[in-house]
């Protein structure tokens, strides 16, 4: 996939708010992230390039963080749940399913572009263990037989 | 100076010294694995990672690592408690968990500091048994990595940004799936390494190796078809005898001879011979682009820089390609006696090129790679078929019954065995620039030297400057080893604000005899020092001490090249460079 060329000059405008300063990258990632959904290898070598920093600098740290992605997020990003106490209940089994019925790995995307699914850890909301989210919506006590009616709420 | 007390002694040193150097320094050695530190060089790496150098300390709740802790007044350390030998063996243990542990076909064995801590903790089972890295293995011409065998302690990380400011290698992914790999996951083929290995010569584990060619010299060395010639480097003959207990810093310049015919080499010369012919043509390379200079010619590319080193080749190549114009010409050592092998020796000898096989003992791994430039070969045949490192060659050796320690001495063969001491001193840093100052000077005021000696351009010190009077004439030198030092010159050339006349550089520490294709050291810089004082003895002991006054150089040019940068010269002697900057970065 192609990154276009505004997109990579809206990369630079980040760095350059921030300075440039590789103290920043953390900070110009998220921004980057956030702007363009995900941080390929293009924007990553413009970043590099911006801040001076050797690319596998920038490449270590965005691997790192589980926020950092390096493919596009679905149109429905799906985040389950693997802190101690939705584990504990049984979230690995939910993941299982999720990645059963949407028939991809962790970090990965739907070839329709529709789901991406990741793991993370705590949502605030413990007492509805085990939790995934979907978009903004949160789904609580979740039993791995009700994933395939949920992703069918999107699927119209 | 603080006071405090380590298994009971007491023990003073200065404020800032880690609890670890305080042990050493009576005589405690605390188990440590990631920590490497080479005193008076830039390498060093201390991420306290591996947890095997923890200690008790008095008061403190946690164990503390020593590497990474300071002393302090009053303060009472355990090395060896229950609690702390107990821990280290856990820890040791859990390393191994994650572990190949084939150490019987391991290229390190025996070398491995794993395996040396295992053997010293008297782990005698596998305790803990769980889920197996499967990461990258890649073999390039120069280095070959099974990242199976990494144990995360970071070194390499340290020596490709800190010490080179290659930047390839780093920590990717967390947890699990963490590794130290270049950008992107690439191999190392398709990223701005140098191959200059250092990230090899300080690996404590298998990860990090060679390209082993020991098989394909002993398929040459059996094949009675080839003529097998070798040539070793000044660096070599200081180092090879630590594979063979001798002390760091003994000279085996008559054993290496020796060693090299018994394995059944038909010819055995010497890249010092070559190191001679490098200061003739870089020496005239100099002269004449100074008298451009002095003539009036501000376009003149200034510094002239040395180019004997193939990292730093390649360094300049990927990040410097505006400023190829300002390395020498000139090619290393090694290839310009493959050039000149292949061609007037084997013509005078009536050998087909393509029957002989020229081998270089190197100390470095980025010679390797050298030998692949496709510019070094002729239809396809290179000038130096391969090369071995100074430990593939100790393997070698024993590998072949021969008795190191009770080899006679033996000389080189002629013609291209016969060499300067300022050949000899091409494996120090500096040692470029002084041999070629010793010529230039010579050269360029017709007068003898006084006293042959540069002793500014001499030491650890990353980057060394001297001034030397040219019969008037003020020529300002600059002598750098490790690339990042190396990137702090280029960076003021390209600013146009490096003022010097020759810049030597040597990608590592301590030049040649710091190179990668070395004995390990470990860690211990006192190694790195015995060489270097070896190669100078070296140079004292030679009868000729002057490249231009070695009587086989000014045959070949009497003979055979003509003069040098001549026609001949030219066309055998001298290279180009190529842009290899990175083209996503």
């Amino acid at each position: 996939m192609k990154v276009s060329c505004e997109a990579l000059r809206k990369v630079e405008d980040i760095c350059e708010q921030f300075g440039n300063a590789p103290g920043e990258l953390i900070s110009i990632l998220h921004e980057c992230q956030n702007t363009l959904g995900y941080l390929p290898e293009e924007v990553q070598a413009v970043i590099a390039r911006k801040l001076g920093v050797p690319p596998q600098k920038v490449y270590g740290v965005v691997t790192f963080y589980s926020f950092f992605s390096m493919v596009p997020k679905g149109k429905y990003p799906v985040s389950v749940c693997l802190g101690t106490a939705c584990y504990v209940r049984g979230s690995d089994k939910v993941l299982e399913e999720f990645k059963r019925v949407l028939g991809i790995e962790v970090g990965q995307t739907t070839p329709d572009g529709k789901f991406s699914l990741d793991c993370l850890r705590c949502v605030g909301a413990c007492g509805l263990a085990p939790v995934a989210t979907i978009g903004e919506k949160v789904y609580g006590r979740l039993n791995p037989s009700d994933i395939k009616k949920i992703i069918a709420e999107f699927e119209e | 100076m603080i006071t405090l007390t380590i298994d009971n002694r007491a023990v003073t040193v200065p404020r800032g010294t880690t609890v670890l150097d305080a042990a050493a320094s009576v005589g405690i050695n605390i188990p440590a694995l990631c920590h490497m530190d080479l005193k008076g060089t830039c390498v060093k790496n201390a991420p306290a990672s591996c947890r095997l150098c923890v200690v008790e300390i008095e008061g403190r709740r946690n164990l503390a690592p020593s590497c990474a802790t300071l002393v302090a007044e009053g303060m009472i350390v355990r090395t060896n408690s229950e609690r702390v030998v107990r821990a280290r063996k856990t820890v040791a243990e859990l390393i191994l968990s994650d572990h190949p542990n084939d150490c019987l076909t391991c290229p390190k064995c025996s070398d491995c500091e794993l395996q040396r801590l295992v053997i010293r903790f008297n782990i005698r089972r596998m305790t803990y048994k769980g889920e197996q890295s499967q990461r990258k293995h890649e073999e390039t011409a120069a280095i070959s990595r099974n990242m199976d065998k990494c144990i995360l302690c970071r070194r390499c990380e340290s020596v490709c940004n800190q010490v080179q400011s290659v930047g390839v290698l780093g920590a990717v992914r967390r947890g699990f799936d963490a590794t130290i790999a270049p950008t992107f996951d690439r191999m190392f083929k398709d990223t701005d390494c140098t191959y200059c290995g250092q990230c090899v010569a300080v690996c404590p584990t298998g990860a990090l190796m060679e390209r082993d060619n020991t098989d394909r010299l002993l398929d040459d060395l059996y094949d009675p078809e080839k003529i097998v010639i070798a040539q070793p480097a000044p660096a070599v003959r200081v180092a090879l005898g630590e594979e063979f207990g001798l002390e760091p810093g003994t000279i085996v310049t008559g054993k290496l001879a020796s060693s090299l015919r018994y394995l059944g080499f038909d010819y055995v010369f010497d890249t010092d011979f070559g190191a001679d012919l490098t200061i003739m043509e870089e020496g005239a390379e100099i002269l004449h682009r100074l008298k451009a200079f002095l003539g009036g010619d501000k376009r003149v590319e200034l510094p002239i820089m040395t180019s004997c080193c193939p990292a730093w080749v390649n360094f300049f190549e990927h990040n410097y390609p505006d400023l190829l114009e300002y390395p020498s010409s000139a090619k290393s050592p090694a290839q310009m006696f493959g050039a000149v092998a292949k061609t007037y020796w084997a013509e005078k000898m009536g050998i087909p090129r393509e029957k002989l096989v020229v081998v270089s003992i190197m100390p470095c791994l980025a010679k390797k790679y050298e030998c692949e430039r496709e510019e070094f070969s002729l239809n396809g045949n290179p000038d130096v078929d391969y090369s071995l490192s100074t430990r593939e060659l100790a393997r070698l050796i024993k590998r072949s019954n021969i008795d190191f320690m009770t080899l006679p001495d033996s000389d080189f063969d002629t013609p291209m065995g016969e060499s300067s001491g300022a050949a000899a001193i091409f494996g120090a840093t500096g040692g470029v620039m002084e041999a070629a100052l010793r010529t230039v000077y010579e050269v360029y005021t017709g007068k003898t030297l006084p006293r042959l000696e540069f002793t500014d351009v001499r030491g650890l010190q990353g980057i060394k400057e001297a001034t030397i009077d040219l019969a008037g004439f003020p020529l300002k030198v600059c002598v750098a080893h490790t690339l990042s030092n190396a990137r702090i010159l280029m960076d003021k050339l390209r600013a146009g604000e490096l003022d010097y006349h020759v810049v030597e550089v040597m990608a590592c520490p301590g030049g040649c005899i710091g190179g990668a294709g070395q004995p390990y050291h470990h860690g211990n810089v006192e190694i790195l020092k015995a060489r270097t004082r070896a190669i100078y003895r070296e140079d004292e002991g030679k009868p000729v001490r002057k490249s231009h006054e070695n009587p086989d150089i000014q045959q070949l040019y009497k003979v055979f090249l003509g003069e040098p940068l001549g026609e001949r010269s030219e066309k055998l002697l001298h290279t180009h460079y190529f842009n290899k900057a990175s083209k996503s970065s």
